[in-house]
């Protein structure tokens, strides 16, 4: 069944590569405007879904729909994409505006049309004072911005981004970024953006699909992914600092659940559980920031604890220390004058917290 | 005894081993180059000077007209025209071959590396192996065949095996080459509505020119300088410049003319040596060239 108001949609896809099944039974709608992020480690599957959608790679079953045409047995070109890639895959050979203009000339469009839409492409992009060199000629930055050009160009509903700033530096993948999140407001083009980078995932999407072995494993906007991960993967996969993990035991009494973990006893009162508190082994998540310094505050579970490493950034500083015989890590704002060796007094806010049950799962 | 504290460029030193890499390149530089002074050397002279025996020694005096007649008017047997009927039955043979064993070559090279349609790797191993088997296994099949075909003893029927047996070179020279682009580029064309044929045309092939330039050499030289296939299969009326200069200098009538055959000899080796000599900087690049940088 293709759902008439998604841009694309995608229904019971298998693809198998070489006899062994790579994505099985995967399904998902991608609304119109929106902007999709499909975001794993490498060897999930995300630029192999992404090259079924481009109509690149052949899939073993299922459909695949786009602006509420099936477009399975598509040519990419008929399938109404445009798409920007990791290594640009610019021709070396031709001129910016001939790169631009290549897809429209293939297709047999006027002349006329062809340069009033490069111009127009040209402009949004900056590249107007580029448009006779050659890619060689270029630097990274520019490169990929004519590569986003040439997508644009296209003028279709859906743009197809292949880890596009992956090959950048830090400070080019930043302006890069914020092109293109205002490349999308300014057009309201339906965007699916895989990448392995999870701040470019949180900045630009409007809804994450965090993917592993094939398989989607939280689909949801990047607040919801950041605060309420849906298993131990997501978890551990957003953030940095990653989320501290802390094995334990819930364990039932009369004054509620209780965490119970290194001789301690950490209520539950105020953790939000989903499904209904089950005895048994789990795994308590705090984020960094979830952590207290001074566990001074109503609420939080106040302990004992002795840093070991402390890491100014600047804006925020991480102090790590040891507690339960592991490290963990806790976020403050500004400078802080903690030093290795020094006692600290960690409060975890349980209340921001994530529980997971044995299977991994969120409680 | 002083200590210098180093400071700045290290001090250049000759030592032996220096000397002695000098002197073997020298050494071997003046091997190569002394068979080309002597056949030089020789075409200028007079039989009477050349009958002397001193093969080393400078000329009397410039002789040209040894060229003269290598190129329009020594024999073969009873035909006395020169290698000039060679030279143009080689141009006209290699070409067209050179030409099509190129393109068709970097038409494998790009299917086999991009396409890759079912059983390609399997062709790709079967034409390897064709070009590693000695071309007289397949003599006598192929005059067979030529035969059946009626192209037997034409200037196409001898291109037709040049392209056959240039065929695995070039693919592998292409397909190595394809292998280094980036696949994007190929599925960026592709996205831009792209066929097979216009991404060959306009994408693969325009990007491949420092290939196409080491591919057409190879080729070239190849093809100039072939004896045995020309011979078998191009018939008495388009023999190349290399088997008429074999006649030349094998025929037995009369006096053997040592200068005219040094200067044919000269003539047929030059284009070759012309190519090499005006594109050895692209070769060099061709080969070194490996992924096309976006």
């Amino acid at each position: 069944m293709i759902s008439m108001q998604s841009a694309v949609s995608i229904a019971n896809l298998r693809i198998a590569y070489e006899g062994h099944t790579v994505i099985d039974r995967m399904s998902l709608d991608v609304a119109p405007r929106e902007f999709l992020v499909m975001l794993g480690p490498s060897g999930c599957g995300k630029s192999t879904l992404l090259n079924a959608i481009a109509g690149l790679q052949d899939i073993a079953a299922g459909e695949i729909s786009i602006s509420g045409r099936n477009v399975t047995w598509d040519e990419p070109k008929d399938r109404g994409i445009g798409m920007v890639f990791q290594s640009y895959a610019l021709y070396p050979h031709m001129s910016v505006r001939r790169n631009l203009s290549f897809g429209l000339r293939v297709t047999g469009i006027a002349k006329a049309e062809i340069e009033t839409r490069v111009a127009r492409a040209a402009k949004l992009l900056h590249l107007e004072a580029l448009l006779d060199r050659k890619p060689g000629e270029l630097s990274g930055g520019q490169r990929q911005r004519v590569a986003i050009g040439r997508a644009l160009v296209r003028e279709v509903d859906v743009f197809l981004f292949d880890e596009p700033l992956s090959n950048l530096d830090a400070k080019l993948r930043n302006e890069l970024r914020v092109e293109i999140k205002r490349l999308h407001q300014q057009l309201g083009n339906t965007m699916i953006y895989v990448t392995h980078d999870q701040v470019e995932a949180m900045t630009l999407a409007d809804r994450i699909a965090i993917m592993k072995d094939g398989a989607i494993q939280q689909l949801a906007s990047p607040h919801e992914i950041y605060h309420r991960p849906t298993n131990l993967f997501v978890a551990g996969f957003i953030g940095s600092p990653s989320m501290n993990f802390v094995s334990g035991e819930i364990v039932a009494s009369d004054g509620g659940p209780f965490f119970a973990v290194n001789g301690q006893r950490i209520a539950l009162d105020r953790y939000p559980f989903v499904s209904p508190p089950v005895p048994g082994p789990a795994t308590l998540g705090l984020r960094p920031e979830h952590i207290a310094a001074d566990g001074a505050f109503a609420g939080f579970h106040t302990t004992e604890g002795q840093v070991s490493v402390v890491e100014p950034m600047g804006a925020d500083t991480i102090v790590w220390f040891e507690w339960a015989e592991q490290t963990m890590s806790l976020r403050l704002m500004g400078e802080v004058d903690f030093k290795p060796g020094d006692a600290i007094s960690p409060g975890f806010d349980i209340a921001k917290a994530s529980l997971f049950a044995a299977d991994g799962t969120r409680m | 005894m002083t200590t210098v504290n180093p400071n700045g460029p290290r001090p250049a030193r000759i030592t032996a081993g220096r000397v002695g890499l000098y002197a073997f390149l020298l050494a071997v530089a003046l091997f190569f180059l002394v068979p080309l002074y002597v056949m030089l050397v020789t075409s200028v002279k007079t039989m009477s000077e050349i009958r002397q025996g001193q093969i080393f020694a400078l000329p009397a005096g410039l002789d040209w007209s040894t060229w003269q007649t290598a190129w329009s008017g020594a024999c073969m047997g009873l035909q006395c025209v020169g290698v000039r009927v060679g030279f143009w039955n080689s141009v006209r043979i290699t070409l067209p071959s050179v030409a099509l064993s190129v393109l068709l070559g970097a038409l494998n090279g790009y299917a086999l590396s991009f396409w890759r349609p079912k059983g390609s790797t399997l062709l790709f191993g079967v034409l390897m192996a064709g070009g590693l088997i000695p071309y007289q296994i397949f003599l006598y099949p192929l005059v067979r065949m030529m035969a059946v075909t009626g192209l037997y003893g034409s200037i196409t029927g001898v291109v037709v095996v040049h392209v056959i047996f240039g065929l695995p070179l070039v693919t592998l020279l292409f397909r190595n080459y394809f292998m280094g682009v980036p696949d994007e580029l190929y599925r960026a064309a592709r996205v831009d509505g792209a066929g097979f044929w216009r991404i060959f045309f306009e994408v693969m092939l325009p990007i491949s020119i420092p290939m196409v330039v080491v591919a057409s050499i190879f080729q070239f030289t190849g093809i100039w300088n072939d004896f045995l296939f020309s011979l078998v299969f191009a018939g008495t009326d388009n023999l190349p410049m290399t088997v008429q200069l074999n006649n030349i200098v094998n025929t037995t009538m009369g006096e053997r003319a040592y200068n005219v055959n040094m200067a044919a000899t000269i003539l047929t080796a030059l284009v070759p040596l012309a190519i090499y000599f005006l594109s050895g900087r692209w070769f060099v690049s061709g080969i070194t060239a490996g992924a096309v940088k976006g």
